[in-house]
């Protein structure tokens, strides 16, 4: 089996959201990055379905020259190979980078199955995989909690309220998935050592026009709270269940 | 021209919230639901059980007959995939979890609601879903002048559509919908550390909750999460006991009326989204406020 995970490089923020002055962006020089919970989930289930059924992971990132970073974590899960979609850095809209993923695909011998996170964790369009399926003519079922790949059909659950919807899709497909669909592994020491040497291939596209033009970043909701101290250590107890008793929860 | 608000039957509250943005753009008509308040009620005939594109050509269809101005959604699982796949098979643009829309410029959120942006949609026809849970409901029911159709479904409509429903019954007190949460951090320790945990939420009638690093960890499984990425809750209380208050995990208990932070560190970030804070050991505090309760109640 042939499995492409898409995965975005994205700032780790901390305890507060702080923006660049022209407001753009994030102010990034002090954190690190990462992928959303819900791709690296992704690149989990593609290497399980791959040790199950054997064939080959792909992780694609479009993004700056640096998201090879998060494109080697990937490769210490069990990936086994990258495509980074190099970009200048600048903003690329969800038409835009939908139609950057086709144009790699199509590069590419077919995927049976083309894996993405329900929404990224950043800017969340909810869009980008359901714009690739269409692209490519293949069915899409999103927002995954279960997948298992049988005789070449995808058995895909979604968590409804009071249980699970069931959706059975033949290859080649397209889904994206949530986190909690699997626990995702840490990867060993080797295992990183090993991601070093494997192979990442870098394509740039041009970039197109945005339709969807992010005009400035807003942090909401004016100045933060402070919270009110209520005592240090088991001597606060009292005074916690009085707060729970105006509250009417005690 | 009309907006379209494309219903979702499976949530009345959301598709209420959205209603009120789109009232903000224009006259409303309504796709899939013919309880609301406006005038006009366009309502597919669908074959059985849900199918996305089923549903997006029923909704291109009520676009061809209205010429709508734009085309709103609650920002539900639904409401989002149906507006991505009409998005995706006419090649326009889509902004999802809009706050505010006005002309071209919307604000929508990033990052599950800790950023807005301001965004320039560039097209004829925008597509925008709703928010959850920032804009108020529109109440009352309505009389709509309903209009049925049967949308000329093709197969490909068809090749992804719900084939089994699994019911499952969750036992205990839900963490969406509890009174009152108990959550846990990294600060609890271990698994067995949640013992202090559970004993409170057992006398309080409280769900427990933790943070991503409980789950990554093993010690909770991930519907136990709050946050971004796991589950958004609304109770009276929040109670996060040694939890740092990452944004992303403020995403998801920021619609409690109260929060109660028990941690070690007075600099810790979540402080900064507290109403109240006990500062020192949660090992000691948590069995002390069990304590204190149970002396209380037996007086
Ligand atoms: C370096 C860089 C900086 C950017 N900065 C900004 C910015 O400041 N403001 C702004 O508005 N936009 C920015 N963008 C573009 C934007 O954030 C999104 O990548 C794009 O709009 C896709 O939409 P989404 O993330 O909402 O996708 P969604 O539809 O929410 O994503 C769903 C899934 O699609 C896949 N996916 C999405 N994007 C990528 C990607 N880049 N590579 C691989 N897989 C992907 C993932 O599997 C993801 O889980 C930037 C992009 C890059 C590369
Ligand atoms: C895209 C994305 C999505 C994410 N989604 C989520 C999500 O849905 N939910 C989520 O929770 N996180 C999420 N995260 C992770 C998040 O960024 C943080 O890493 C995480 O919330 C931190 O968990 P924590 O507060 O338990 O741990 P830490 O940040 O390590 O904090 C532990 C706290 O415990 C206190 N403490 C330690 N010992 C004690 C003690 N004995 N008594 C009292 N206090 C003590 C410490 O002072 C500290 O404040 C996401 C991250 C990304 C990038």
């Amino acid at each position: 089996m042939r499995v492409l995970v898409c995965v975005k490089r994205v700032p780790l923020t901390g305890g507060r959201m702080v923006l660049t002055e022209d407001d753009q962006a994030l102010e990034t020089r002090h954190l690190g990055f990462t992928i959303s919970p819900h791709e690296e989930c992704g690149v989990e289930e593609a290497v399980r379905l791959v040790e199950q059924h054997g064939g080959e992971v792909t992780v694609l990132a479009l993004g700056p020259p640096e998201a090879e970073e998060q494109i080697r974590d990937t490769l210490a899960i069990g990936a086994d190979r990258g495509i980074l979609v190099a970009t200048d850095g600048g903003e690329w809209d969800p038409q835009a980078t939908a139609a950057a993923i086709v144009a790699a695909v199509r590069a590419e011998e077919e995927f049976d199955l083309i894996v993405f996170g329900n929404e990224s964790a950043d800017s969340g369009n909810y869009q980008v995989g359901i714009r690739v399926a269409h692209a490519l003519g293949r069915p899409v079922v999103t927002g995954l909690k279960g997948l298992s790949v049988e005789d070449g059909v995808a058995r895909c659950e979604q968590e409804v309220p009071g249980g699970r919807d069931v959706y059975r899709v033949p290859l080649p497909a397209v889904v994206s998935v949530l986190e909690g669909i699997n626990l995702p592994r840490y990867p060993s020491v080797p295992a990183k050592l090993r991601a070093r040497s494997k192979p990442v291939e870098t394509v740039s596209p041009e970039r197109p026009g945005a339709r969807l033009e992010k005009l400035r970043l807003v942090v909401p909701g004016g100045p933060g709270k402070q919270a009110e101290i209520l005592g240090e250590g088991a001597g606060a107890a009292p005074a916690v269940v009085n707060v729970m008793r105006e509250l009417g929860v005690a | 021209m009309a907006v379209l608000l494309l219903a979702d039957p499976g949530d009345d509250e959301l598709t209420r919230q959205a209603l009120t943005l789109a009232q903000s753009l224009g006259e409303v008509e309504v796709v899939g639901s013919a309880a609301l308040p406006v005038a006009r009620a366009h309502i597919p005939e669908l074959p059985g059980a849900y199918a996305p594109g089923a549903w997006a050509t029923a909704l291109e269809e009520a676009i061809d007959r209205v010429s709508p101005s734009a085309v709103v959604a609650p920002g539900t699982n639904r409401g989002n995939e149906v507006l991505a796949h009409v998005a995706a098979r006419r090649d326009l643009p889509f902004a999802a979890n809009c706050t505010a829309a006005e002309g071209d410029v919307l604000t929508r959120v990033r990052w599950g609601g800790s950023l807005l942006e301001e965004a320039r949609i560039h097209s004829s026809l925008p597509l925008l879903s709703v928010a959850p849970h920032v804009l108020p409901a529109v109440t009352g029911e309505g009389a709509p002048e309903v209009d049925a159709f049967t949308p000329a479904l093709s197969d490909s409509d068809l090749a992804v559509q719900v084939a089994e429903h699994v019911e499952e019954t969750v036992s205990g007190v839900s963490l969406a919908e509890a009174r009152v949460v108990v959550s846990g951090g990294r600060g609890v320790g271990s698994a067995d550390g949640f013992g202090i945990l559970e004993e409170l939420a057992g006398l309080l009638d409280a769900a427990v909750g933790c943070s991503r690093v409980v789950t990554s960890a093993g010690w909770r499984p991930h519907t136990d999460q709050v946050g971004q990425t796991g589950t958004k809750v609304s109770p009276d209380l929040y109670i996060a006991c040694g939890i740092s208050g990452a944004t992303q995990h403020i995403a998801g208990c920021k619609g409690a009326k109260k929060i109660l932070a028990i941690n070690t560190d007075a600099e810790a970030p979540i402080l900064a989204s507290a109403d109240y804070a006990v500062i020192g050991d949660l090992t000691e505090i948590v069995p002390a406020i069990t304590a204190e309760l149970r002396k209380a109640r037996s007086q």
